[in-house]
């Protein structure tokens, strides 16, 4: 099968930790980190790189813009 | 395949619209309003229409968004954004005008300016979001709080006999013969988002076709107003504001 392979890279010093990206990413790939941020706040990275299909879900729903995403057919 | 090779400019597939500034918005964490300014700004960017858009800021949370975008903007006094709106148009109708309102300045303070510049049929386009409280000033009851619902000046919920009823202010537009294009959507989820960014297209491309007034209404969270996490702002939207605020097209003409 030809799944399209995706990855995010977030503006970890933008992000507020909201978690509406996690909520929105329908193959769990998103996490909250352990760290904070200069803000204080639990930044959302990668947590399943796998699983990531590039659906942009993620981007769309950030209120802050913090990311960015790459799509490649795999 | 590593993420390395998956990271490149060939591959890229979303990145934050160039309209948008660099500046950090100071809105809560998981505002809608952030979601809303970065679909305007998208709009724009595809449309080509950057240099000639102006936008009027309201007062209330989004006070600042002409920090945030690289167009050019006027403030309005509160509840007057649909006026200056008008004056801007009149005076420079080949530019793109739009107000952005939430609540408290659109249904309740401005309402006397937001139904006559639709009555009149200004060829505007007005962005309007409703969450049900005052979120910039604590949360206090607005004319769109729900029946029941809680906010600082009415701890108890709201009481219809007491605070009145909600108002539904956009289905009143609705019925203006001024009005073209009356619709409303939300950003609770990303297919949401998506279709509130063709409602505000479709609504600019009206503008450009010297349709009328169009009002994109979207419903919204305030995670701190509602004191909620922003994810179950969402899922409270969707139980109780929905029900009231019915999403989809009221007028399209």
């Amino acid at each position: 099968m030809a799944k399209a392979k995706g990855a995010i890279v977030v503006d970890t010093v933008k992000c507020k930790g909201c978690e509406l990206c996690m909520v929105a990413c329908p193959t769990k790939v998103i996490e909250m980190a352990r760290e904070v941020n200069a803000k204080g706040f639990h930044y959302s990275q990668m947590g399943n790189p796998e699983a990531c299909i590039g659906c942009t879900n993620c981007a769309m729903v950030c209120p802050d813009s913090c990311i960015t995403v790459y799509k490649v057919k795999a | 395949m590593d993420i390395k090779e998956i990271v490149k400019e060939e591959n890229l597939v979303y990145k934050k619209s160039m309209v948008l500034t660099d500046k950090e918005m100071h809105y809560c964490p998981g505002c809608t309003h952030g979601v809303v300014h970065k679909l305007i700004a998208e709009v724009i960017d595809e449309m080509g229409i950057q240099e000639k858009t102006i936008g009027v800021a309201p007062v209330g949370c989004a006070v600042f968004a002409y920090d945030y975008l690289h167009i050019d903007w006027q403030e309005a006094a509160h509840g007057r954004a649909p006026a200056v709106a008008t004056g801007v148009k009149r005076l420079l109708p080949d530019k793109m005008v739009f107000s952005y309102q939430g609540d408290g300045d659109l249904a309740a303070i401005g309402t006397a300016e937001t139904i006559h510049a639709c009555n009149r049929g200004e060829n505007i386009v007005m962005v309007f979001i409703n969450n049900g409280i005052y979120g910039m000033t604590g949360g206090q009851m607005a004319p769109t709080t729900l029946k029941g619902m809680k906010a600082s000046t009415c701890p108890f919920g709201r009481e219809p006999q007491q605070d009145g009823n909600p108002l539904k202010i956009t289905e009143l537009l609705a019925q203006l013969p001024g009005t073209s294009y009356v619709t409303r959507h939300s950003c609770h989820t990303a297919a949401a988002v998506r279709k509130t960014k063709k409602a505000l297209r479709k609504a600019f491309e009206n503008q450009q076709q010297k349709k009328g007034t169009s009002l994109v209404e979207v419903v919204s969270t305030c995670s701190s107003g509602w004191k909620m996490t922003p994810a179950k702002a969402n899922d409270w939207m969707v139980e109780n504001m929905f029900p009231f605020y019915p999403l989809g097209d009221l007028k399209d003409e």
